[in-house]
């Protein structure tokens, strides 16, 4: 199976997703085990490769993007609206 | 494979191209420079909007440093200098700064020269004849520390920060391993990354500087722009999928590979350290390209999604296809499809795609940007026009 995300880093805790993936279609990347988006992930958004606790830095680039502001499941879509800017807070 | 051949220079620089520049120092005599343009269609012609109106130091001494840095660069290997004659930024101004340059140089003022028609003649033919001189110079194998790549972002869309820009990262961090330097600006661009980039710099004075950069461009974005200042993480980049400022402009800068950032160097000035090297210059890509050449870089590769031809003149402008769809829409203007990365294409096979299309334009191949003749010559300006 192709590959439908995009693992940037390897300390990412987010992927991107290189088509929009739908709710329960499998998450392919090399070197991990592919995985079931939990919601709709829209082609160039975020996906959640592992359990994010509320609080927890969201790992992109192999850098720090944001903060989450609630426990984020592995598979879920990661956006605005479960997480915040470090530095311009909403 | 990875042989690179260039036209060595007196000051022990390589250029990858023997252009003969035509440079006026006003825009007052572009119709000028046109004229040369169709007589000599090989000589490298520059008209501007630039020269006179803006007295003040900071314009001028970008205005100078620009048209030096042009002149010395090593894609160059000779110029034609054109000035009007009662100008802020003359001849007599630039002279001092170009006479060591070590290659031909042949200077004409239209109030001296007999107008404009005489000194399009005779300008033509000092092209014509610094051209022949240049021709006959061979290319030489040269080392890859002697290499400077410029790394730039236009037209960006969703998918550049997750494509385009990471190849040319991985790009960028394989020549600095080679020895190469890797220059990119774009300090608007590195909002909300200061903490990232001040970590990678080699001391703490090149940490320094870098904050200093980042937070002097975002108070500059906040005073103009005022509540507008907003739209540099717009509800478009949003919908694209980016969170945060910090997210944006990480796509931005991770184009620049993930090596220590051992200088920062102001607008169009040329690096002294190796390796990879950041410029306080502009967001917007013309005034970008103009400080990164200045520098002296090479040749420059230019991520895109919404899709720019723009090149830049003397210096060749690999573009870099964030997605599919602009390439094949814009095949004529595009060298590389970083959307195969989508389509699952590795990454190591697309870097090496892109170093092999490097060594081949390095060795004389035409980018798609530099056989269009898509040539863009804009500066950054601070004051207005008097």
């Amino acid at each position: 199976m192709k590959d439908n995300i995009l693992i940037i880093h390897s300390t990412d805790n987010v992927a991107v997703a290189l088509k929009t993936l739908g709710v329960g279609e499998i998450a392919v990347a090399k070197g991990i085990e592919g995985f079931r988006a939990l919601e709709e992930i829209p082609a160039s958004h975020k996906i959640a490769l592992q359990n994010i606790s509320k609080g927890e830095e969201i790992i992109k680039y192999g850098e720090i993007v944001a903060v989450s502001t609630r426990d984020i499941k592995k598979g879920e879509w990661v956006h605005t609206y479960n997480l915040e800017s470090k530095r311009w807070k909403k | 494979m990875n042989d690179i051949t260039g036209y060595e220079r007196k000051n022990g620089k390589f250029g990858i191209r023997n252009h003969v520049l035509v440079l006026p120092t006003v825009s007052c005599i572009n119709g000028v420079i046109h004229r040369i343009s169709r007589e000599v269609p090989e000589a490298v012609c520059l008209p501007h909007a630039y020269g006179c109106g803006r007295g003040g130091p900071r314009d001028l001494e970008i205005l100078f440093r620009i048209f030096s840095g042009l002149v010395h660069h090593p894609n160059v290997g000779g110029a034609v200098i054109i000035g009007l004659g009662c100008e802020i930024s003359n001849t007599k101004s630039l002279l001092p700064l170009i006479k060591e340059a070590g290659k031909p140089i042949e200077v004409f003022n239209v109030q001296e020269d007999g107008g404009s028609l005489k000194t399009a003649k005779k300008a033509a033919a000092a092209a014509r004849r610094i051209l022949s001189e240049v021709s006959s110079q061979p290319r030489t194998a040269f080392p890859w520390d002697k290499l400077l790549i410029a790394m730039e972002c236009g037209g960006s869309d969703a998918m550049s920060g997750v494509t385009a820009n990471v190849a040319m990262g991985a790009v960028s961090d394989w020549l600095v391993e080679k020895g190469a330097t890797v220059i990119f600006g774009e300090n608007t661009e590195m909002i909300g990354t200061a903490h990232v980039l001040a970590r990678r710099a080699k001391n703490a004075e090149v940490a320094k500087q870098i904050a200093q950069m980042i937070e002097r461009a975002e108070k500059l974005t906040q005073e103009v722009m005022g509540n507008l200042a907003s739209i540099v993480i717009s509800p478009g980049n949003m919908d694209g999928g980016m969170s945060t400022i910090a997210e944006k402009s990480m796509g931005c800068i991770f184009k620049g590979g993930t090596t220590t950032i051992n200088q920062v160097v102001d607008y169009g000035e040329a690096p002294s350290e190796q390796g990879l090297i950041l410029q306080d210059g502009p967001g917007y890509d013309g005034d970008s390209m103009a400080g990164l050449a200045a520098s002296g870089s090479q040749l420059m590769f230019f991520s895109t999604g919404r899709g720019t031809p723009a090149g830049f003149p003397a210096l060749p402008v690999i573009k870099v296809a964030s997605n599919t769809r602009i390439y094949e829409s814009m095949k004529d203007d595009m060298d590389i499809n970083a959307g195969s990365l989508v389509e699952g294409h590795p990454l190591d096979g697309l870097r090496a795609e892109m170093i092999d299309l490097m060594v081949r334009v390095i060795n004389g191949e035409k980018t798609k940007a530099e056989a269009n003749g898509m040539d863009v010559f804009t500066l950054m300006t601070v004051h207005p026009p008097f």
